[in-house]
This record gives C-alpha cells, structure tokens and sequence, in this order.
C-alpha cells in the first residue's frame, strides 16, 4: 500500500536531518519558495488535503479564508497543533518522534503560502520527549537555513485535553484559560491575538512536503474523491498487532483491521470507534465502509483524528460509555452549560448503572440528556457529550437495559 | 446610521437596525427570549444557552445573543425546537444547584427561579447527588459569595476584568469543579463591587448590606437620582413600608443602579449605593423656635417671625448641592440680596475616577450655577461672621461643624442676630440655631438634578415626609412675602 508519512521508518535516524535530507527532505520547501504563495495554495487545493486533525476540513480552503495581505496587512500566523490528547490517538506521537523534519517541513511550506513571518508549534504537555526531539529538529533546520523566511517558536501545553481544539489552544497560547471561542470569526480571520491564523494538525502538515514535491494531483491520485492522500490510524484495543498503519483513504475499514493482524485470537468483533473516543462506534456491519471523512460521516460517525480502538465481545456498552463520559466530564472546560452540567449528569447515570443502582427511566433519559446537548454547545466536545452515551445505548440496548434490576 | 432592516420574529414582521443582536432586537419588539450570560454592558459570551432560537435555514439552532439581524432572516424563540432547547439548557443550569429558593435572599428576582416558573418542567428528573462547593465566602466587605448557587455565567468576572479592571474574581478549576473565586491575595473591595450583585443572575452574589433584612417582594421601587456625587446616576430606590418591621425598621431597603445610557449605563459606585445609611437617623419632624427656649411652633408662625426678621441685607444663606432645580429657584427668590455659600469646598469633596465617581460629593452644584448663583467660600462667610456683618444666617442641611469644628461653628453662629436650620436631619449645630425647620430627604420629595454635564434628570417621591417635614422650596415659598402658594414649580428645569 502506498505510504507517504511513514515510507522510511525503517531508517533508524529518519529524526535526524543529514538522513531526512538524503531521503528528499526539505525539496518540497525548496520548490515552494521557488512558487508564489498563492500558486502553493493552489496546489494544496488541488490534492485534496483534508485536515488531519479531526474535522477533516480541505486544508486548500482553509487557507484560502486567511485575508489577503494587501487587504489585512501586519502578521499572520501558523500554528502547528501537536496538542494530541484526544484517547485511542497517537499517530501525531509517533510522527513527531520519527519524522519532525516532515512537520517543519510542512510547516515552512504552509507559512510561505499564507505569508506568515512567525510560526508556532504547540505542543502537548506530556510529550517531553517529543518536545526534545522537535526543539533539536528546529535548531537544525535553523541552523541549514531552512527558516529565513519564518521563524518557528515552540510552546507546550499544561495538561487540558480541550486545548487540541484549535480556538482553545489560541486561547492557551496567549495565556488564558482553555476556553473555545465561538467562531465566527474563524481563526483564519481573527486568530492568534487577533491576527489571521491557520492552525493545522502535525499529520496534516506533514503532508505537504509529499504534495510539493509530487504534486498535488499525484497526491490526489492516492486517495478516494474529495481526500487526497493518506490518513494515518492509530490502531489500539482488541487487535493482535495495535500500532499506527498509514493506508490510503477510502480504504475498507475490513482492510485496516487486517493490517492489525484483525481482532485478537479467539474472539468476536463488538465495535470498532473509528476516530478517537469521541467518535460513534461501526458495528461489524461496516466493515465494508470505505473509510474517509467523507463516507464515514454518511455512516453516522467521524474520521476523528484515525484513533481507532477496536473492541470485543468482551466489552461492555455501559462500561465503554462510561469511562469515555467520564473521560468528557473530566476534560469539559467548564464554559458552557450544557456541556459542564451534562457531562456530570451522564457520567453520574451511567455510574450508577454499574453500580446496579439502575432505574428504568435512566435510558429514556440518556437518550433525552444527550439531545438536548448535542448542537447546542459552543464546541464539538459538548457535541460528543451528548452524543457517546446515547449511541452505545442505540446501539447495544441489552448491555444496558440487563443493568437495570428488575 | 445603521440600515434598518426586516426579519421575522416568530412569525411576525420586525424592523430592527441591521446587525443588532436578535435577543436585543427581540426585546425592542418585547419579546423578552431567556439568558443569563449576555449583559448589554458586558458583552455575549454565550455559554449558558439559554437564549436558544430556531433560524430558518441555518445548520443547528443558534444563540440568539450572537446572531446578528440580517434582511430577511426568520426566527423563531417559541417553535418547539427553541423552547425544548431552552427548557433543556434551564434543566441543566439546576443538575447542580442547590435549589435552596426559601432561605435564598436572591428569591423573588432570581432568573433562575423565575424561568423555571414561566418553563414549568417542575419534575426533575436527577436522581444524582449535587456537587458541594463552598458557601458563604466574604468576598469583600460588601458581597458575599455561594459557590454552589453559581451558574457561571461570568459577568460578575467580566465586571472585574473589563469595567473595573481590577480582576478581584475569577473562574478556577475545570469542568463541573469549576467555580467563581477570589484571585488569591485579593478582596473583592473595589469602588464598584456592589454592582456584581445586580449583574449576578442567580442568588450566588448577595449584598451583605442587605440580604436577609427583607423579602425583594415586599419592596417598593421609585425612579430616583443617586444624591452621592455630581454624576448624578439614575437610580431606583428600593423602600420597605408593608413590612416595618423588616429590615431593621429602615424604610429605605437598598439602592439599585437603573440604567441610563447618558449618564450612568448599568452601574453605580458603592459610596452612592450604600451612602442611604444615615437617611432615617436623627429625623427632624418638628417645627421648633429654640430661643429663648425650645418651643413647638406652628408653620405659619414659625414662616412669619422669620420672615419679619430676615429683612434685606446681612442674610447669609448657607446651603449645598443636595438642593433641588426648584429649590435653588425659591431660594434665589427669597433670597435675593443675600450672599450664597454652597460650594462643595472643603466638606463635601473626594475622590473621583474614570468611570462614574466625581469629586463633588453632593448631586446639583449645578443646578444653582444654571441660575446665575454663586458661592462665597466659608472663609469668607467666617470672616463676615466674625466681623459681625452677618446679621442673619440661613442654614439648609449642612454641618458647618464639619467645615469649621464643632467649638467655631458654635461661636461663629452665635456672631449672627438670626440663625436658621432647616434641614432632614439633625446635627450638633442644628441646635445652636433660633428656629429649626424639618426638611423632606430627597427621598421624600419630587424634584430635579442638573448633573456636571448639565443634564437635568427627575427623582421621584419613594417615601412619605416624616412629621412635618416639607420640601425646601415650599419652606423658602412659606417664607416669601405674600407667602407664595404651596405648588411646585413645574417649569423650573
């Protein structure tokens, strides 16, 4: 299968720049520069990039909504989401330690195409290693003259999952407290202390060195309509081989799993999240779904950020929800209502329900709780709480209802 | 300008600015949609989703304090869609509190409380228990705090952070632990503070000058001026007379800011808001001649022996801001040939700022100086005094012991033939006088202000006079030859 991220994670010191240069690195950059940034933009449009990140929003368009220059003069920036934090995700983990010259790579390509003189990568605050790797990575590329154009400038995060979520990692940025801001207006148009932002996912820029130095059709070319290239799953739970698999879009969701070596001996598919714990699980009924953002999202679920976990007969429904709403409850940042009050709520319900203290109004009630949250919040962690409990309880009802004593 | 527009609101056609909120538009139409996070003043953070409206052909319902008017948009605040996702943001706004209405001071004006009357989902439906924070926090010496009755709505911390700027509050934590506190190391003591009890939708900020004193339903509100300073703030006197013996027996119960874009927006400072304290004390409500010994007189005679002694000439005529546009209008009458004395200097002066505080401590200097009247400064007067060109002193509420101390005050007065007092209060040098003549408060009385800016605002008459108190202009009327009939004068501005 064609691999664009991980094509040389054989090499040992793929982190390195000497090997990362042998290997055509930071040629997409050189001909870039040679470009006008809107013929880049251009050819991002072309590929088909999708945002990586989760939302899987064309990256070409995206870019396209930062104000022009001659119209919004002063600064702009890009920002580099490596704040990955959401559960069952650890592709960006793995593409930060192996290939960080891939992501500054793409980052300087990007900060050319929109005319940012300053650039940010913010990191997750647990990963201190990565962290190391990348400060090595940029002094570097600093040092081989990489960044005349664009300085780069490294931040971490202090711990909150809600700082993944581009507006609250602005937020993060310039010291306040996580908080999503509620566009519009996006951050492409007022972001960064006020001023035109693009934040990208690692994964996402990591791609743009391939789609330079290819070309942005022959990058389309690897995808299914509409999601150019590659996506990089994240593959945990109950699989014999969990790890990362990079595998075209549109692959089958059957395909992907067999490339983790399929649920583990001896026992039966229950559900697979497709994205990250926030995301409604595929049954085995799906397993024929060619997975990109877009035919995914017809089955009633999300790509996410490709953090697949992979779950068993052995699983319980109550328990998944469970721990996922607890999970939400913890991390819900508090703003708004329906999210902080909710998360609680369905987090209390579902304990309960373990705990054998179940009542049979309880389920009428998930399903009603999280209604009235989803599509009502500022932001899409609000949007899972409402929507994670309800799901399970659709779709596996007698996990629930044997929790119920009669 | 802006470009007025049409859109349709619940299925009526509006016009309204374009761009305006709609949850603004709404309430010029009166429909008032529910909230608690947008303040006008504070802006719309739109975190409690509350003012939830259904907008044709927009992907998921939106909030309707940050959605802007556009031609031709059609909203609906009462389709079924909107009023579950406002009876649903309200059942999650209570998971958590503590639902304590009878013994919380905020009943009765709670927005908690009463969109739950008007939304009428009286079941709940958690069975969870609440979450427990922290209760009765002193969060500066005029507001108290209950953490567990918060909804977090943040204006109380925008107050701080945006008009005051002094960031005594803030949000800590996360989540459902999420709670309002002080920033560690700080009171929340600012020249402002009370005003984040009027902005707190819920009973979590309360006025320790009041809570407890008296039920808000047994309230009485007039329209008033705030006599503190020259600013002049418009605002509602709240008074309790059907309970006496509530609230300590005072009659006014609190001050509260009304809003007026031109002279005060939404707030009030704290030295205008708990300045009432001293209203009701040492009332005067008789009509005395104290020489050659105290004597209850009747108006009439005690408004025809001074009136025969004031004569023309040698009158002082002592008085201050706190004067009504129509009491400086019969004083400037009756006192025609006197010289005047109200200068704020040196009593009635202090501090001041950028937001609403103004160095004059009294609310109509003026009024006086729209009339062509000026002041003397007490210097002089006591210069005069002591001269023994004084030969008449005519005192209205002001403590010449405050200027001069309590030993010279008493000595200079006794330079004069004639002293008057009149005034709503008494004080030591009010019993140094010859004849002393019971005031209204303005709380008592209708009347006109002119601010600095000289815009003239109308207080309304919250209380009845006690005793025999009467309004000053109707005092100097009594005194004026013929006694000039007891009507107020309407056309004075």
């Amino acid at each position: 299968m064609t691999k664009i991220l991980t094509k040389h994670f054989d090499e040992p010191k793929l982190h390195e720049l000497e090997t990362y240069k042998r290997l055509g690195g930071y040629e997409g950059l050189k001909k870039a520069l040679t470009m006008a940034p809107a013929d880049v933009t251009a050819e991002v449009v072309k590929s088909n990039l999708r945002g990586l990140g989760g939302a899987g929003f064309p990256v070409g368009g995206k870019w396209g909504t930062v104000p022009p220059l001659d119209k919004v003069p002063g600064p702009r920036y890009v920002v580099v989401n490596a704040d990955e934090s959401e559960p069952g995700c650890f592709k960006d983990r793995v593409l930060l330690t192996r290939a960080p010259h891939q992501m500054i790579e793409g980052l300087l390509i990007a900060a050319h195409a929109i005319g940012a003189k300053e650039t940010f990568i913010f990191v997750r605050g647990e990963y201190q290693d990565q962290y190391d790797i990348i400060e090595k990575a940029i002094a570097e590329a600093e040092d081989a003259g990489y960044t005349k154009h664009a300085k780069i400038m490294l931040m971490r995060g202090a711990g909150a999952y809600i700082s993944g979520l581009d507006t609250a990692l602005l937020e993060t940025m310039e010291g306040k407290k996580a908080w999503p801001r509620q566009p519009p207006p996006f951050p492409t148009v007022v972001g960064l202390m006020g001023k035109p932002t693009v934040v990208n996912n690692v994964e996402t820029l990591s791609m743009l060195p391939f789609i330079l130095r290819e070309g942005g059709d022959a990058f389309a070319k690897i995808g299914s309509p509409k999601n150019g290239g590659t996506v990089v799953f994240s593959i945990s739970g109950h699989v014999a081989n969990p790890g990362i698999y990079e595998v075209p879009m549109g692959t089958k969701l059957r395909d992907v799993l067999a490339l983790a070596g399929g649920v583990r001996a001896g026992h039966t598919l229950k559900c697979v999240i497709p994205g990250g714990t926030s995301m409604p699980p595929l049954l085995e009924k799906d397993l024929d779904l060619a997975l990109d953002f877009d035919a995914i999202r017809a089955a009633g679920t999300f790509l996410g950020a490709g953090g697949m976990i992979v779950l068993d007969e052995t699983a319980d429904a109550v328990a998944v929800a469970h721990n996922i709403e607890r999970f939400l409850a913890h991390e819900s940042c508090g703003q708004c209502t329906p999210c902080r009050e909710g998360a609680f709520w369905n987090e209390e319900i579902l304990e309960r329900l373990l705990d054998g203290q179940g009542t049979p109004e309880d389920l009428p009630n998930i399903t009603r709780i999280g209604e009235n949250i989803t599509g009502k919040v500022i932001c899409a962690l609000g949007d899972t709480v409402g929507v994670v409990a309800r799901n399970y309880l659709s779709k596996f009802p007698d996990d629930f209802k044997k929790r119920i004593p009669s | 300008m802006a470009k007025r527009v049409k859109f349709k609101l619940n299925g009526k056609e509006i016009e309204a600015d374009e761009g305006r909120l709609v949850i603004d538009a709404a309430k010029d139409a009166g429909v008032e949609i529910p909230h608690y996070c947008y303040h006008p003043a504070l802006g719309n953070p739109g975190n409690c989703r509350m003012c939830i409206v259904e907008v044709a052909g927009a992907p998921k319902p939106a909030v309707s304090c940050r959605t802007a008017v556009r031609e031709g948009m059609d909203v609906k605040s009462d389709s079924e869609l909107a009023k579950r996702a406002q009876a649903s943001a309200l059942e999650l706004h209570l998971v958590n509190h503590p639902l304590d209405c009878p013994v919380c001071d905020q009943s009765g004006e709670c927005g908690l409380q009463n969109y739950y009357m008007e939304i009428g989902q009286y079941q709940s439906a958690v069975r969870e228990d609440k979450q427990h924070k922290d209760k009765r926090i002193t969060a500066g010496p005029h507001v108290m705090l209950d953490q567990e009755r918060c909804i977090l709505c943040t204006r109380c911390t925008r107050f701080v952070d945006e008009v005051t700027k002094t960031h005594e509050l803030g949000i800590f934590r996360r989540g459902h632990s999420e709670r309002i506190e002080l920033t560690p190391g700080k009171v929340l003591d600012n020249d402002y503070s009370g005003n984040v009890v009027d902005i707190c939708p819920v009973g979590a900020l309360t006025d320790r000058d009041f809570r407890y004193k008296v039920r808000v339903w047994y309230l009485d509100h007039a329209d008033s001026i705030c006599p503190g300073c020259s600013r002049g703030c418009s605002i509602s006197v709240h008074t309790n007379t059907k309970r006496p013996w509530h609230n300590d027996g005072k009659r006014v119960a609190r001050l509260k800011p009304r809003h007026n874009p031109d002279v005060n927006g939404y707030w009030m400072c704290d030295e205008g808001r708990y300045g009432f304290a001293s209203l009701d004390a040492n009332r005067l409500g008789r009509v005395l001649r104290l020489t050659p010994q105290k004597q209850d007189v009747t108006w009439e005679t005690a408004a025809s022996e001074i009136a025969a002694k004031l004569g023309s000439g040698g009158v002082a005529f002592v008085a201050s801001g706190m004067l009504s546009n129509e009491d400086w209008a019969a004083a400037k009458k009756l006192f025609s040939g006197a010289k005047f004395y109200f200068t704020a200097e040196p009593d009635q002066v202090g501090g001041e700022d950028k937001i609403l505080r103004k160095k004059e401590k009294v609310p109509n200097l003026k009024g006086a100086e729209n009339l062509g009247l000026t002041s003397g400064s007490f210097d002089e007067l006591a210069k005069d005094l002591e001269a023994g060109k004084v030969r008449a002193l005519y005192i209205v509420e002001r403590d010449l012991a405050k200027i001069w101390g309590a030993e010279r005050a008493k000595l200079l007065m006794s330079k004069s033939a004639l002293v008057v007092f009149q005034g709503p209060n008494k004080l030591a040098i009010s019993e140094h006088a010859h004849y002393r003549l019971p005031a209204t408060a303005y709380v008592e009385e209708d009347g006109r202000f002119t601010n600095f800016e000289g815009k003239v605002q109308e207080y309304k008459k919250a209380l009845e006079p006690i005793g025999e108190a009467k309004p000053d202009w109707e005092i100097f009327g009594l005194l004026s030859k013929p006694p000039s009939a007891a009507k107020r004068r309407e056309s004075v501005a």
